[in-house]
């Protein structure tokens, strides 16, 4: 399989411009998500490592090889759409072998691959069935099937799992992860939903207005964001912005925020002017002592969980506690953040204050 | 605002069985969840309740009164559809104002203006009110029909699954806001949907549906901890709960044949020995897919476990949850009502 290298690229399309100058690297082997708002421009940039746009700009490397003006079929990557398209007058036999035979291959060759890749998805008992019939679960293993037939060295994935409903989608992206997992095969896969970003990718680059936020493992992005869009994008409840106007010079342990001391990773970065200080819902303590406090808005009951959202003097405050912790609507509450999760981040720019948490992150990224 | 009886009612379309013998109170001023999957008969029960379908037996009682001979308007319910249905040719005010704009209403213009700020306000859509209808997002279109529903003030607001043609942002922040207003107006609210989260945090109340028969109807907290069967405890909690035959772990009483675990009601470090198939780092806490004589089980861990795929992990039952063959659960050697 195979290492996709992107340098640089750029997509305008006319005036507008859909993807500016990004770089990122996908390791051979690794489920790799595309993750962003609808409009960042994540599926520009799968359709550019596909081969079904042509960058502006800049280079994209599979194996080292310089692919960016290639037409697809010379580039060897399968790529699965949302809606699958299946042949809909060919059995599902046929359809899988459609595309080694379009390649010439011989036909007992065609005959034991797909028996092969049918052996995999499990859908060997279907193979002389009509597509037409199929449950949805079923047509999707085909599409895949017709993907993984031809041996290709890296699959495009653009949300194929976009229009199913919540629970077989469940099922669905574990059986994805799983198949991936049985022929480690580099797989790029575009999605908007962060929770799938976080069950399903090994690396996760989050995209926003055309612009690549921050790169790096799901948990290195939801403990260290580099920047406010990332930060709220994922976690749910996302993380709180608690906005106060500070001067924090660099090296400094603790900050103040409605007149208490609160204490944060040593800064690498001063920073003056309007701050957030961003600490996520499961680092935030209720207490009844406590000086810095919040009123009780609401509570939300979640099974071992609640979701408490209060009122600070620093603005709204989600909070996940144990539910067998008693908050009350209207009560005012002394409020606790774990120092060491905390980021800070300069509100103009968005971009997090660098510290001994995040700064191994920030450098790389 | 009203409390709401049903008593016994049943309806079927042809052969299928829409609900079947349903009784339930919804207090004054309660939120209550109907929960269940497409088919439970959710929707079903709001439609009778408001008049738009007649029972085959039963009743139901709004406010002390058997509304059984009352059309949908004599009944006083405002209700909010799935899709949201909005006057495209109207602006917002209008679109709000149109309720209290009924002949039987009879209300005075300047009333009208108030209530409509004060339900804009409420919902945050002030600054569209002179907008049409058409040139709202999807999210503050919903939000629009459902301030239509509040401009009133009815017996009992019906909501049929509102939020779900919503963004997941979007469905966050608008299950807190209908949260707060009910709670503030006092409102008795019915709310229907198939999302286990919208029924555990907003509701004072839920009533899971099972194949039209209401199944248990009890707090929140009541159904998650403690479910009456085996199909109520799939229906909450997320990831799923885990059911396993109860001679996997043994030591269950008399009965038992299967149990359920929820996740985090999982003892790492003791009992049977279970290999780990994939680790998910979600952020706030990590899951476990485990492997245990051929049983998958999923449990959390701390988000930066060091647990790799095919590392061995031994766990044991919490507090589980006992169901006899034929889902009942069994608790202190007695089924669970």
């Amino acid at each position: 399989m195979a290492q996709i290298q992107i340098k640089n690229i750029r997509k305008d399309f006319g005036d507008f411009n859909a993807v500016k100058e990004s770089s990122f690297t996908i390791e051979d082997g690794e489920f790799f998500m595309l993750l962003g708002p609808s409009g960042c421009g994540k599926t520009t940039t799968l359709r550019m490592i596909a081969g079904l746009e042509l960058p502006t700009s800049g280079e994209i490397y599979l194996d080292g090889e310089e692919i960016s003006q290639l037409p697809p079929s010379k580039r060897d990557i399968a790529f699965v759409f949302q809606m699958f398209a299946l042949y809909p007058h060919m059995n599902v036999r046929r359809n899988l072998s459609y595309p080694l035979v379009s390649q010439g291959m011989a036909r007992k060759d065609v005959k034991a691959k797909v028996e092969e890749v049918a052996g995999i998805l499990g859908i060997q008992d279907i193979l002389n069935r009509p597509v037409g019939g199929l449950s949805g679960g079923d047509r999707q293993r085909v599409a895949l099937g017709r993907a993984i037939v031809r041996d290709p060295k890296a699959f495009m994935m653009d949300e194929p799992l976009g229009a199913l409903d919540a629970e077989f989608r469940e099922h669905m992206s574990e059986e994805l992860r799983a198949l991936h997992d049985r022929m480690n095969a580099t797989t790029v896969y575009v999605t908007h939903d962060q929770l799938e970003a976080m069950q399903m990718g090994d690396k996760i680059v989050v995209m926003n207005n055309a612009v690549v936020e921050q790169f790096g493992t799901p948990q290195e992005i939801y403990d260290k964001p580099a920047t406010m869009f990332v930060a709220d994008f994922i976690g749910s409840p996302s993380m709180n912005f608690l906005h106060f106007d500070g001067n924090v010079g660099e090296g400094a342990e603790s900050v103040t925020l409605g007149g208490e001391v609160m204490h944060v990773p040593r800064t690498r970065q001063g920073a003056s002017g309007k701050l957030v200080f961003g600490v996520r819902p499961e680092h935030v303590t209720l207490s009844d002592s406590g000086a810095y406090r919040g009123e009780v808005l609401a509570s939300e009951y979640l099974g071992t969980t609640q979701i408490i959202t209060l009122d600070t003097p620093n603005g709204e405050l989600k909070a996940r506690i144990d539910s067998a912790q008693v908050a009350k609507v209207g009560e005012k509450v002394g409020l606790g953040f774990n120092p060491k999760t905390i980021t800070l981040f300069d509100d103009g720019s968005g971009h997090a204050l660098r510290s001994d948490l995040n700064n191994e992150v920030l450098t790389n990224g | 605002m009203a409390e709401v009886i049903l008593k016994g009612l049943s309806k079927s379309f042809g052969t299928d069985v829409g609900i079947a013998d349903v009784s339930m109170t919804i207090p004054d001023g309660a939120f209550v969840v109907l929960l269940g999957p497409t088919g439970a008969g959710k929707t079903t029960t709001l439609r009778l309740i408001s008049g738009l379908e007649k029972a085959d037996a039963g009743e139901v009682w709004i406010g002390g009164r058997n509304v059984g001979a009352e059309t949908p308007a004599q009944r006083d319910v405002a209700m909010v559809f799935q899709q949201y249905s909005l006057y495209p040719h109207l602006s917002v005010r209008d679109n709000l104002a149109f309720p209290l704009k009924s002949p039987i209403l009879n209300t005075p213009v300047d009333e009208i203006e108030r209530i409509v700020a004060e339900v804009a306000s409420v919902l945050q859509i002030s600054h569209k009110l002179d907008n049409k209808a058409t040139a709202l997002s999807g999210g503050e279109m919903q939000r629009v029909s459902i301030g239509r529903a509040l401009v009133r003030e009815p017996s009992i607001y019906l909501m049929d699954e509102p939020l779900s043609s919503l963004d997941a942002k979007l469905r966050t922040d608008l299950r807190v806001e209908l949260k707060r207003i009910q709670a503030n107006l006092g409102a008795t609210l019915l709310y229907v949907t198939h999302d286990q989260i919208e029924a555990m945090t907003m509701a004072t109340h839920v009533g899971v549906l099972n194949e039209g028969r209401l199944v248990q109807y009890g707090t929140p907290r009541e159904i998650y901890e403690n479910p009456n069967s085996l199909y109520v405890a799939s229906r909450l909690g997320l990831p799923r709960i885990n059911i396993v035959p109860a001679d996997v772990f043994g030591g269950m009483p008399a009965g038992v044949t299967q149990i359920g675990m929820r996740p985090e009601h999982i003892q790492q470090g003791e009992g049977q020995e279970a290999e780990v198939q994939r680790v998910e780092h979600l952020g706030d806490q990590a899951r476990l897919h485990l492997v245990l004589k051929g049983h998958a089980i999923t449990t959390i861990a701390d988000p930066h476990t060091t647990y790799t795929p095919g590392a061995h992990i031994k766990i044991a039952p919490k507090n589980p949850l006992c169901f006899d063959a034929e889902g009942a659960r069994i608790s202190s050697g007695r089924t669970v009502t």
